[in-house]
């Protein structure tokens, strides 16, 4: 098992750096920001482009990219949006919000998600199966653009309950901040209650029609001690894994609901270094992006092979 | 028992039960129902799915003629009409499609005008009282009071007048349209000094008490305040002259070079355009229709999703053949491409394409490769699959012995065996393709609108700006495409579920 894990976390460590790589070329290959011709900074940065290697090929410009990032943590520095500063500073003050959010978000839709999925799958084909089943494929189908528009005219305008942007300041605890955050959670919520309504649904109805099913009745438990201790189990094989990729994807924000909320997080950050073309950045929340995509996929393989034993068996071959 | 068994029977107790007649199947009684038949009566019974494939339909029927018929293009932006709610000339009469909007707490001075802009026109703004508030405040000592109106009004005669310059072939074209149709374009022009000075709102037309309401006579009617100084005139006036003019008035007045008139700009619209004003989904914040950009974009959306679902298809099911067949270290290696492609987040894909190539290809060109280069990994996947089911079976070992090529083996063989669940699969990439270029377009990260007109994505984008002052312009926008994607998707599950008997009911 061990084996495994280092195996598989030594591929993705070079997957992403090829991933890197060929972004890096990309973003290099970009004609640089024109710098005003009579600006004192302008002398610091070509120095500091001089020293970045900018006018040496590209795998000496990777080299030096990555030993600056190994020596001294040092991603560059912002040449448009926040002119000057540490790239990776300025990133770390963005996770906090896009984590609070994604936090929330999981922490109430976890719960109800899989809730819904296995009241669906006991009631199934009855009228509650049937709306549930609909609002999971209605909630699934519509982009999550659509439904904050709603919330927000809604429960923002209409009602005025909740304010329309996210509270000012980095006190992410009071009661202020926490009422700002609810129309933006909702709106990350739905599409993962969603998610986990259908996966329970789907997988607790192929277990609840197999023999061994059968069996546990038989042999005398009620159904609910049969559906807790041998169904559960079984669809959590797929649930589990899907519940640890979800915490892993709490750091990447939303591109979309970070936007139409002002949420001051990295998804925000990743969308304005794209429209400013402010390359550091972007090469940053690349490497981010990819990170955590292929770190969810590498966590959900191995949570897999921890809890389903068959794979656990699998393995030591 | 025993005796049963061991009794003998003799020979001749044996007789034929028919020696001389020939002995045969009968005709099937029923016909024989080819697999695409027996799927499409599979797909009949699921209700929800025929219900998405007809609305589906007619979603599609709109973006293809709606933009086709429509007497508005993308270039129809209108500067006046913007953000405006829905309007039908034809419909309003029945009371819906009215150009409704609310304006809330109006005093007695606004009330003036409303009243003043239909008397004027003929064009009633206010379509009804919803509520009226009675306050009182003191006054000189006395308490006196005041009501405030909460009003409908139609925002579309609700604009009533509008100044405008024209130079003076411009003017005389106008009367000249006036005279040709008899619609009143140009109203008699009013001085700022008859009316206290107010130079900012020409829908006042009337003389006014000091408290800003009209100015009534003895039987309640408005008392006009046109200019009648004909030495102000801007340019001679022969056209259609306003019921009551007793003949001095004046239309215009001069304005370094051009003159200054009074216009009805609904009647303005119909000269400008050649039709009354008729948005039937409202305008958005650039001035467009609606009704005919939602179909614009549509239209878009759908052709760039199928044609990306083909490329896509037709690339990833050589990949996965390839890949399925030969198995081994061509599968490993051409596996590992893939890991590494579908790494790469999509929405750094697209802005290293746009930044790249969009100068030498074009916006559509370059966001399409993006869509292309990560977009058959899943469908190579399942080509993969369904290469590993069925290349062991004996009828491909049975073309093999018969010394069938590989390529043979591959495409004629195999690969239509895959076909089905691919192409049914392939309904189901469309309302995903469609999703991302969506969101894409809606994040501003690719701007399609000179290319495509306008998109959904776009037309949202341009919506959230006024989603409280104009909701339509986000909701009309939001339904068409949410209804696109869950018929798309109820249509998809519904044919994969109809091909594939046997993946029934695990993914809905």
């Amino acid at each position: 098992m061990v084996k495994y894990i280092l195996q598989r976390m030594l591929y993705m460590i070079m997957v992403f750096f090829i991933i890197t790589l060929m972004c890096f070329v990309l973003v290099r290959m970009l004609p640089l920001p024109v710098l005003p011709p009579d600006d004192p900074h302008t002398a610091v940065v070509l120095m500091r482009r001089e020293a970045l290697g900018y006018n040496e090929p590209y795998l000496a410009q990777f080299g030096l990219f990555l030993k600056n990032i190994f020596t001294n943590w040092d991603w560059g520095l912002s040449e448009k949006l926040y002119f000057g500063q540490n790239v990776w500073d300025i990133f770390v003050g963005k996770l906090p919000a896009s984590m609070i959010v994604n936090l929330y978000s999981i922490i109430g839709s976890i719960p109800i998600g899989i809730g819904l999925g296995i009241f669906a799958a006991l009631k199934k084909n009855t009228w509650i199966d049937y709306a549930i089943s609909t609002l999971t494929m209605v909630v699934i189908s519509v982009p999550s653009f659509v439904y904050a528009f709603l919330i927000q005219y809604i429960f923002c305008f209409k009602l005025q309950w909740f304010p329309f942007l996210m509270a000012g300041g980095t006190n992410y605890f009071t009661w202020k901040m926490f009422r700002s955050l609810i129309p933006p959670v909702m709106a990350l919520s739905f599409g993962t209650i969603a998610g986990f309504a259908r996966t329970t649904r789907a997988e607790l109805t192929e277990v609840l029609t197999s023999e061994f099913m059968l069996l546990a009745r038989t042999k005398g438990l009620t159904r609910t001690q049969a559906t807790v201790s041998h169904a559960l189990r079984n669809c959590f094989v797929v649930i589990v894994p899907a519940i640890f990729g979800e915490f892993i994807g709490i750091l990447g924000g939303s591109l979309i609901i970070e936007g139409i909320f002002a949420i001051p997080g990295v998804g925000g950050l990743t969308l304005n270094a794209i429209k400013g073309l402010d390359y550091n950045i972007f090469m940053l929340s690349t490497c981010f992006y990819t990170a955590i995509g292929l770190a969810a996929s590498l966590v959900v393989d191995v949570s897999y092979g921890f809890i389903d034993p068959r794979i656990r068996m699998g393995s030591k071959k | 028992m025993t005796d049963m068994m061991n009794e003998r029977i003799p020979a001749e107790k044996f007789a034929f039960v028919q020696e001389n007649e020939k002995l045969h199947d009968g005709e099937l009684q029923t016909k024989a129902r080819s697999f695409f038949a027996d799927a499409m009566i599979r797909f009949g019974k699921n209700k929800s799915s025929v219900i998405a494939a007809w609305i589906l339909l007619f979603l599609v029927l709109y973006a293809i003629f709606v933009p086709v018929f429509s007497q508005y293009t993308a270039n129809d932006k209108d500067p006046m009409y913007v953000n405006y709610p829905p309007f039908s000339p034809f419909f309003s009469q029945f009371g819906f499609l009215n150009g409704a909007r609310n304006m809330d707490s109006q005093n007695d001075r606004a009330m003036s005008i409303w009243k003043g802009i239909g008397i004027e026109t003929g064009m009633d703004p206010i379509i009804r009282i919803r509520g009226t508030h009675e306050t009182e405040e003191k006054k000189r000592g006395q308490m006196i009071k005041r009501y405030t109106y909460d009003l409908e009004v139609n925002a579309y005669y609700a604009m009533g007048i509008v100044y405008r310059n024209f130079s003076y072939a411009d003017y005389q074209k106008l009367q000249d349209w006036q005279n040709e149709t008899g619609i009143q374009v140009i109203y008699p022009y009013v001085d700022t000094e008859d009316i206290g000075g107010i130079s900012d709102n020409p829908n006042i037309w009337f003389k006014m008490n000091s408290d800003g309401t009209a100015l009534l006579d003895a039987e309640g009617n408005y008392i006009p305040a046109y200019s009648t100084r004909s030495d102000r005139a801007g340019a001679p006036y022969n056209s259609l002259r306003l019921a009551g003019d007793p003949g001095d008035w004046v239309y215009s007045t001069a304005k370094s070079g051009s003159v200054q008139c009074r216009i009805l700009y609904y009647n303005y619209y119909i000269y400008l355009n050649g039709h009354e004003p008729s948005y039937l989904m409202g305008t958005n914040v650039m001035g467009l229709d609606l009704f005919t950009a939602i179909g614009l974009g549509a239209r878009f959306s759908l052709i760039f999703a199928i044609l990306v679902s083909a490329i896509n298809l037709s690339i990833g099911a050589v990949y996965g053949s390839i890949q399925g067949y030969y198995g081994g270290a061509i599968d490993m290696t051409l596996d590992r491409i893939c890991d590494i492609l579908s790494g790469v987040p999509f929405v750094v894909v697209t802005t290293l394409f746009q930044l790249h190539l969009a100068q030498k290809v074009g916006v559509v060109v370059s966001f399409l490769f993006a869509f292309v280069l990560t977009g058959w990994i899943g469908m190579a996947a399942l080509t993969r699959k369904q290469f590993y089911r069925f290349k062991g079976q004996e009828f491909v070992l049975a073309a093999r012995t018969l010394g069938a090529s590989d390529g043979r083996l591959m495409f004629k063989h195999i690969f239509p065996n895959a076909i089905g669940t691919i192409i049914t699969s392939c309904a189901l990439v469309i309302p995903g393709v469609i999703s991302s270029e969506t969101s894409m377009t809606y994040l501003g990260i690719v701007d399609l609108s000179t290319y495509a007109g306008t998109t959904i994505g776009t037309l949202l984008s341009q919506g959230n700006g006024a989603a409280t002052t104009a909701p339509h312009a986000m909701l009309y926008p939001s339904i068409f495409l949410g209804l696109l994607m869950i018929c798309f998707n109820l249509f998809g599950n519904g044919l994969r579920d109809a091909f594939n008997p046997t993946t029934r009911g695990t993914d809905d």
